[in-house]
């Protein structure tokens, strides 16, 4: 990689872009948040203000360049800024998932050597300060909502306005030593750090250039269009890499205005009002808006049930070939249209769909029905693939080129290889630079030459470029027969069911496929609703006998699909418990990004593994759960371990 | 320490001023029943006061003749230093104190906007033909109370539910927005009826966040009602404890918590 001190157009680093934005739109908006029931909005101009008010307080605190500032909250407008600010500071930002135990902080928190956090409310700062005494490296904390902070000890607590108000008065004083600050920043400093979730392990410090984020927002804003005046919602965690992109990288490069909802609770009303232009959220964000809409249209009455399938139908048809500029006839176009008006204008509307002109989806496998079903309305859902180690873009799917099976062609500047076992490997200009005082795991994953491996497993389709994930590599297993296991590949079609929130198959080394099913609360609390289906707690719904059966014809219509295709119809899933109580992250069975814990499952639940294993027909087991305070309970149950059909090919195969 | 006019400074360092209230050897009788036998205790500026018991202990008696509902018959409450005379419950609102109601009493129909705006009745100044013309002064004031109550509303983080009709919402939220009503009047003095009964250890833990808040932020003075000893403990700062209409203790909750008449009361024996 050719080193060079100019960036983009000569914009090198995260501050320089926020310069050109508050020239070049000064009064156009960048940041909105809805706050005691109204949007507030500040322009660039007014941004600029803002970010280099806190900027100077931060330096009079006495922050220096390179170090760590941890950033823990919301999405809110002003912990934005501060992640601009440390960098003005000659600092680096580095977001923390706000949802985050107290002990998980300290790890972060530590291993960044923070001498600063900026945190957004009361809760963060009482976390940090439970666990400041195993950090050797923090000095001082600036918090946003000052309430229920009045009586605290402020030796080492600044309130964030304060902040600001002592930069603003020392403006004078100060602004020479931040424009020297700034004018050291080139391509190559560090823009960010981010803290991988940790589906294995400790999380890593992903550190990422300005080069990375920069040159990755531009040509990810161009291969999508991308215009000043598009709208998003950051809604997503601060702390991934994604919001991160989104929210300020592409955000600045383009300077389109970012939307802070009210609180995370009013996120669909928010959206609503906001109406986006360009969206990202993970599949389950879209299969719960698909459920809802599909249980709402239970509720209404005869006739608009009936128009709503009609046209949905005929959408299903017509709506994905219009959207990709295919040619369609005349008459489908006009009855497609007076379907705009009738039902699909009206329920984008109500979803906040109205405007999106680019929507992406990733980090799971989304169900084709739910993709079909948003796309057929004429939502320009794609999906992209990506890590935080690519600073998010490795393949994307371009404009008329758009499947639910794949994840897209390679983006701009990216270079794919697949390796023989199958594993996915990249090369980009957004390749990060270090895992932060780990150099050990970062020659683990990144070449001399740069090459990233994604511990991926997958394919590129020959004739269209396009890339497929089957699983992750590691996971990727053979079972006792030597045929392949790809439990991500079986899990992905059992929880394109409504019904089914979470699924984790075993079978890796064994005879045959076992499966844990956690039940969708909201999509079988519903059902049981309107078939007057008492139950009072998740476990006895999800361990009642009407509830097994539906789950058992579901396993065995995956079994049925799993079959058809050769390579994998070993892992056709023979027996399955649906378990009593959903799995968490709180318990350390998922990640924060809600990916399957596999091995601490395995461990935890190693009893009714055994029992799916040893042909018994149903399992007691005490399970221990933490509470959102912290606190450990326990739950005891009885599990009935179910048996599926598994499709005629595989018995066939196993008998061979 | 009590008996001091200027009040006192609680453990965690804030510091209590005057009586705001006093009531006066206070005896209630419905009937032949006698619900409040010779009670006296006062209510300081921004301490949080309790008043505990068994059930039928004459509590929410007692909150009712704070509030000015009932009158007593024997007795006199003192409020700001003045004896207070029998009032509606307007002039009690108007003298800076709300409530809150054990069996929750907000509009079902309503939302929780219109709701928590329904608080803030006392300050609107404009009559009747101003507000149905709604031009200048009318349309000024409702803004200016309309950002009160978003205020209250972003305080108990109830934004989710702003245009949700009451009827629609579970318990424990019907709860926190009718302590947002209450706090829409701006109170000086705010009395909750048992703010926690029927919620579950969660619910009871955000309302108390919400309560020792509230008491911090607005300086309001709380007196409340409660069942759950363990909750009423920890919020307050001074405590009465009632049994059968008499008042068997009060004092700091340690004090409270040794004192052998109220471990009888609540453990049980037999009254002679």
């Amino acid at each position: 990689m050719v080193k060079s001190p100019e960036g983009a157009n000569g914009l090198v680093s995260v501050p320089a872009l926020l310069h050109r934005n508050a020239k070049e739109f000064g009064s156009a908006p960048a940041y909105r948040e809805k706050e005691f029931g109204i949007w507030q909005s500040w322009t660039w101009a007014e941004t600029l203000e803002e970010v280099e008010a806190l900027a100077l307080g931060l330096i009079d605190l006495g922050v220096q360049p390179g170090d760590h500032i941890a950033v823990i909250g919301r999405n809110r407008p002003y912990l934005y800024w501060s992640m601009m600010a440390a960098q003005m500071a000659g600092a680096i930002p580095v977001p923390l998932y706000q949802d985050a135990a107290a002990e998980e902080m300290a790890y972060t928190l530590d291993h960044s050597g923070a001498r600063f956090v900026i945190a957004g409310d009361q809760e963060q700062v009482d976390k940090v300060i439970e666990v400041q005494a195993q950090l050797p490296g923090f000095e001082q904390m600036i918090y946003l909502d000052p309430r229920g902070l009045r009586k605290y000890d402020h030796s080492k607590l600044h309130q964030y306005s304060h902040v600001q108000d002592a930069g603003r008065a020392k403006r004078d004083e100060l602004a020479p030593e931040m424009a020297r600050r700034i004018a050291a920043l080139d391509y190559d400093s560090t823009c960010v750090m981010l803290y991988t979730s940790g589906t294995t392990g400790k999380p890593k410090g992903v550190v990422l250039s300005n080069r990375n984020v920069i040159e990755t927002s531009k040509s990810s804003s161009e291969f999508d269009g991308l215009r000043q005046s598009d709208d998003i919602l950051a809604y997503l965690p601060m702390a991934w890499v994604g919001d991160f992109i989104f929210s300020v990288g592409q955000a600045l490069w383009s300077g389109f205005c970012t939307n802070c909802p009210e609180s995370a609770d009013t996120m669909h009303v928010d959206l609503r009002e906001i109406g986006p232009t360009y969206y990202f959220a993970p599949p389950r964000v879209f299969e719960g808006q698909l459920t809802n809409v599909m249980i709402r249209m239970e509720d209404a009455g005869a006739f608009k049930q009936k128009m709503f399938h009609y046209f949905m139908d005929h959408a299903r048809k017509v709506g994905p070939a219009i959207l990709d500029g295919k040619s369609v006839g005349l008459v489908d176009r006009l009855k497609y249209s007076l379907g705009e008006l009738m039902v699909y204008g009206p329920l984008k509307n109500t979803l906040g769909f109205s405007r999106v002109r680019v929507g992406y989806t990733a980090g799971e496998a989304i169900g084709p029905e739910i993709f079909d079903f948003y796309r057929s309305l004429g939502i320009n859902l794609k999906q992209l693939y990506g890590q935080t180690e690519a600073t998010v873009f490795i393949t994307a799917q371009p404009d008329g080129e758009v499947r639910s099976d794949t994840v897209g062609v390679k983006c701009p500047g990216v270079e794919l290889k697949i390796e023989p076992n199958g594993e996915v490997f990249y090369r980009s200009p957004g390749v990060f630079v270090e895992y932060y005082k780990n150099a050990e795991s970062t020659a683990d994953t990144k070449d001399a030459e740069g090459w990233v491996a994604t511990g991926d497993a997958g394919f590129i389709e020959e004739d269209t470029g396009h890339l497929r994930i089957i699983d992750r590599a590691k996971d990727v297993g053979q079972m006792a027969s030597g045929a392949l296991f790809a439990p991500k590949y079986v899990e992905n079609k059992l929880k394109f069911f409504p019904n089914i929130l979470e699924a984790v198959v075993f079978g890796n080394g064994r005879d045959e496929c076992t499966a844990f099913i956690n039940i969708d609360l909201t999509a079988v609390g519903n059902w049981a609703e309107r078939n007057n289906i008492a139950y009072a707690s998740y476990q006895e719904l999800a361990g009642h006998p009407q509830v097994l059966a539906t789950i058992t014809d579901h396993v065995e219509e995956v079994n049925r699909s799993v079959a058809e295709d050769e390579m994998l119809s070993g892992c056709q899933v023979h027996r399955f418990v649906v378990l009593h109580k959903e799995l968490d992250a709180d318990d350390g069975e998922l990640t924060r990004t809600r990916k399957v814990r596999r091995r601490i499952i395995e461990e935890k639940y190693a009893d009714i593994i055994t029992a799916l294993y040893d042909g018994s027909s149903e399992v007691s087991t005490v399970t221990e759960v933490t509470y959102e305070d912290g606190r450990k309970g326990s739950i005891s149950a009885t599990l009935e371990i179910r048996s599926a059909v598994t499709s005629a090919v595989a018995q066939k195969m196993a008998a061979e | 320490m009590l008996d001091q006019a200027e009040g006192y400074v609680t453990a965690d360092g804030r510091k209590i001023g005057g009586v705001v209230m006093e009531m006066k050897n206070i005896t209630l009788r419905f009937g032949g029943v006698e619900a409040i036998k010779d009670i006296s205790f006062d209510i300081r500026e921004g301490e949080i006061r309790a008043i505990i018991g068994p059930n039928g202990a004459g509590k929410s008696s007692m909150l009712n003749v704070i509030s000015g509902f009932y009158i007593p018959q024997v007795g006199q409450v003192f409020y700001k230093g003045a004896p207070r005379p029998p009032m509606k419950p307007f002039e009690v609102a108007r003298q800076g104190i709300a409530r809150t109601f054990q069996n929750i009493a907000l509009f079902e129909g309503m939302t929780v906007l219109d709701n928590v705006m329904t608080g803030r009745l006392t300050h609107m100044k404009t009559g009747l033909w101003g507000q149905a013309i709604w031009k200048g002064k009318a349309e000024a004031e409702e803004t200016a109370n309309r950002e009160v109550a978003e205020r209250i509303i972003d305080f108990l983080e109830i934004q989710a539910i702003r245009k949700t009709p009451v009827a629609r919402l579970p318990y424990g939220l019907k709860k926190r927005v009718e302590l947002a009503r209450a706090l829409a009047a701006e109170p000086s003095l705010l009395l909750l009826d048992e703010p926690m009964a029927g919620m579950n250890v969660e619910e009871k833990e955000d309302m108390s966040r919400f309560i020792l808040d509230v008491n911090d932020e607005f300086g309001t003075t709380i007196a409340l009602i409660e069942h759950d000893m363990g909750v009423v403990m920890d919020l307050s700062d001074r405590v009465v404890v009632m049994d059968y209409g008499k008042k068997i203790g009060d004092g700091s909750p340690d004090e409270v918590r040794n004192n052998q008449d109220v471990i009888d009361a609540y453990l049980g024996v037999s009254h002679d």
